[in-house]
């Protein structure tokens, strides 16, 4: 193999590494805080960009109801809440103002789609798992992945079985170290760097962000200091759900997004999340960098088996991680 | 005044007695996946139904029973069950994908009711064994187009050649009849790569296939998920000849790819490009026939080559069901059947929107690619004809 291609390979994956770090950075975050698996996960990341091409096509999604739509439901359910019910309506509204104004204008378009997608999650999490305080892992996978097929469901219904293409956010190519790189794919590896550097400032710096912490570390502990467990959990959804549909926004530009595109991107996630014990962001970063170095070499050397290497990798990860459970339980 | 019209209602039932009603059940992906597909088989068959396309065949009179089975094969043996069962239908057209199609071989086998497939995978109606009696198809095989491909490429003088497919039963079908096509004609296959439609990068895959030069590259993958790998083949600077399969040949293909997909060739049922057929094509007639009716009811620029397939089956049961009823009636379920299908079987000559079939005991699709296929290059994001092989 001639330097070049080696270093093509390379690039190649980094950017998908990128892409998996983000999706296993806001699943761990989500696992820690509110122990859901969070399957749809993939489908959002899919959303965002799928909702991009539908307002670029002149049409207004039909996720931009279904958020808003979500949200009211919510607003009903927290009908009792002194102002709370208020502000979500406010925010129904706001979303399907966001949609008219993406279509008016057509640049606002990628902030509009991640804006439209980002209540999904929240709202999910109140509707479905909220009811069900203190279920088990098992349970909550279940609901999970109920939710996963919904999801993918809909995102046929919305936006058909058909690819969409996107135009690139930063258009054309920059020369790193003699390499072509689309700046696209710059773009996503500088967005993972300064989320990943955001999410450490957050959880150590900010208020809100250790109770978060305290709350994924000791639910009742958390309780007895005064710290929402739901409102944690909600905000984990929050996150997740923006961090999703900010990478989804940028790496469509580089391949094209499909609604089914999403549940293997999830899936890969996953594998680096697993990487991490589901409990670690730098070794989730490091897993989804693994993930797609590994899925990028093997599609180079050995592309009909290449998804078959890549979720093998879980088979050698999980043997370690059973061996060494005892170090896992006192991770935070 | 009444008896009179006593006598005009003996009258119009006794004609409708003449008229032996015959039941065509259908069952088509108009939903899921591949409903691309599935729409304009369906609304073929919906304005045959109201007249609107052909008359119906001499002496019968046909109603059909239209399902969606969802692009799921275990929702299309459903429906092709409740069809014989419920609708005691005669025949059934349908199954607009392959693994639908092979999933109903079993259910018409035993019931023995004829189906007309109308799905691509040779192994619909091949080997014709003890179940594929049964099985018919107008769809042209991975085989026949296959060697339209090769034929093409050897007379461009290429000599290495690429294949970059789907990891699924549509790309795996290409890679081994386009490879045992290609070594046939002396052309020498240096890679053999696949990717799955849901991939977000084929970097590896095409690196790799640049890396052995080959002189063009067939990219074997039905739909939009075809322009990821010529986008990042053209990205990379690939400056040989590419291929495409009759798979992409929809409109969604040419919006996605945009730029990309300039100066593909890819084979084709020849209604694709019919207007710019020469007039001695056998099929140019019959297509621009039924295209001019198809867009006169869904708007110009509607019509597809998956609507042409639901068009040739009707041509050719409507042939059968006229010799059939010279065997048999209708009424005699069994009997009926049986009859009908050997007169399928035995249709020849039978000129349709992709070819002409010609059927025998051993050939149950009956198309000559010389007929059934043509090249077709991508130009200014139209379908512009390049060559055929008459």
């Amino acid at each position: 193999m001639d330097p070049l291609i080696f270093g093509f390979l390379l690039s190649d994956g980094l950017i998908s590494g990128a892409l998996y770090a983000l999706v296993a950075l806001a699943l761990v975050l989500v696992f820690a805080v509110t122990r859901v698996i969070l399957i749809p996960m993939g489908e959002w990341v899919v959303f965002a960009p799928l909702t991009q091409a539908v307002l670029l096509e002149g049409r207004l999604p039909a996720t931009v109801w279904l958020s808003a739509l979500l949200l009211l439901v919510w607003a009903a359910l927290d009908l009792r809440r002194g102002r709370t019910p208020l502000l979500l309506a406010l925010a129904a509204a706001l979303v399907v103002a966001a949609g008219y104004l993406g279509l008016a204008v057509p640049a606002l378009a990628p902030l509009v789609a991640i804006l439209v997608v980002l209540p999904l999650g929240p709202a999910t999490f109140r509707l479905f798992f909220e009811p069900l305080p203190g279920a088990t892992v098992l349970v909550y996978l279940i609901l999970a992945v109920g939710l996963h097929f919904v999801y993918k469901g809909l995102g046929l219904a919305f936006f058909g079985p058909e690819q969409f293409g996107l135009p690139a956010l930063l258009a054309g190519e920059v020369a790193v170290l003699g390499l072509p790189v689309p700046w696209q794919g710059i773009m996503l590896v500088l967005a993972a760097g300064l989320l990943m550097a955001s999410l450490y400032l957050f959880f150590t710096r900010s208020l809100f962000g250790k109770a978060l912490r305290a709350a994924a570390v000791n639910r009742i502990g958390a309780r007895l200091s005064g710290i929402s467990v739901r409102e944690a959990g909600r905000v984990a959804f929050l996150l997740a759900t923006g961090i999703g549909a900010l990478a989804g926004v940028l790496v469509a530009p580089l391949s094209n997004a499909s609604y089914e595109m999403g549940f293997l991107l999830g899936l890969k996630g996953f594998v680096a999340a697993i990487v991490a014990g589901l409990s670690s962001y730098p070794l989730a970063v490091a897993g989804g960098v693994l993930v797609g170095l590994l899925e990028s070499f093997s599609s180079f050397f050995a592309s009909a088996y290449k998804e078959a290497i890549v979720f093998a990798l879980l088979l050698p990860v999980l043997a370690w991680r059973s061996v060494s459970s005892l170090e896992l339980e006192e991770e935070e | 005044m009444r008896k009179g019209l006593v006598w005009l209602g003996a009258l119009v039932l006794s004609v409708a007695l003449a008229q032996a009603e015959v039941r065509i059940g259908v069952t088509l992906s108009a939903t899921g996946p591949a409903a691309s597909l599935g729409i304009p088989e369906k609304n073929t068959l919906l304005l045959i139904e109201a007249g609107k396309l052909d008359r119906m065949p001499k002496g019968a009179k046909v109603r059909f029973f239209i399902l969606d089975d969802g692009t799921d094969p275990t929702a299309a043996v459903k429906n092709t069950q409740k069809l014989i069962q419920e609708n005691r239908v005669h025949l059934i057209i349908g199954g607009t994908t392959s693994p639908n199609s092979l999933a109903m071989i079993d259910a018409v086998a035993e019931a023995g009711v004829p189906f007309i497939s109308l799905a691509a995978a040779k192994a619909i109606v091949s080997p014709v064994d003890e179940k594929r009696y049964w099985v018919f198809k107008t769809p042209q095989t991975d085989e026949l187009m296959s060697q339209a491909v090769v034929q093409d490429m050897v007379a461009r003088g290429i000599k290495t050649v690429a294949y970059l497919g789907f990891n699924t039963a549509y790309g795996e079908g290409w890679a081994r009849e386009f490879e045992k096509a290609a070594k046939a004609a002396g052309l020498r296959v240096v890679a053999s790569e696949r990717y799955s439609p849901k991939d977000t990068s084929v970097t590896g895959q095409v690196l790799k296939i640049l890396s052995r030069r080959p002189d063009a590259v067939l990219i074997g993958a039905a739909g939009t998920p075809a322009v990821l790998p010529q986008r990042t083949l053209v990205e990379k600077g690939y400056k040989g000849q590419i291929y495409q399969t009759h798979g992409v040949a929809n409109p969604a293909f040419l919006k996605v790819g945009g730029r990309f997909v300039e100066g593909t060739l890819l084979p084709a049922g020849p209604i694709l490009v019919a207007a710019q057929l020469p007039d001695a094509f056998p099929s140019k007639r019959v297509a621009l026939t039924y295209i001019a009716a198809y867009e006169a009811e869904h708007g110009v620029g509607s019509y597809s080559t998956f609507g042409g397939h639901a068009y040739d089956a009707w041509l050719i049961a409507k042939g059968a069901i006229e010799r059939a009823l010279e065997k048999a009636s209708p009424d005699d379920l069994a009997a009926f059947r049986k009859a009908l299908r050997d007169a399928i079987e035995e249709t020849r000559g039978v000129v349709g929107t992709h070819g002409v079939f010609n059927l025998s005991p051993t050939d149950h699709l009956g198309l000559k690619f010389e007929d059934a296929a043509v090249i077709v290059r991508v130009k200014d994001g139209k379908w512009v004809l390049e060559r055929s092989f008459r």
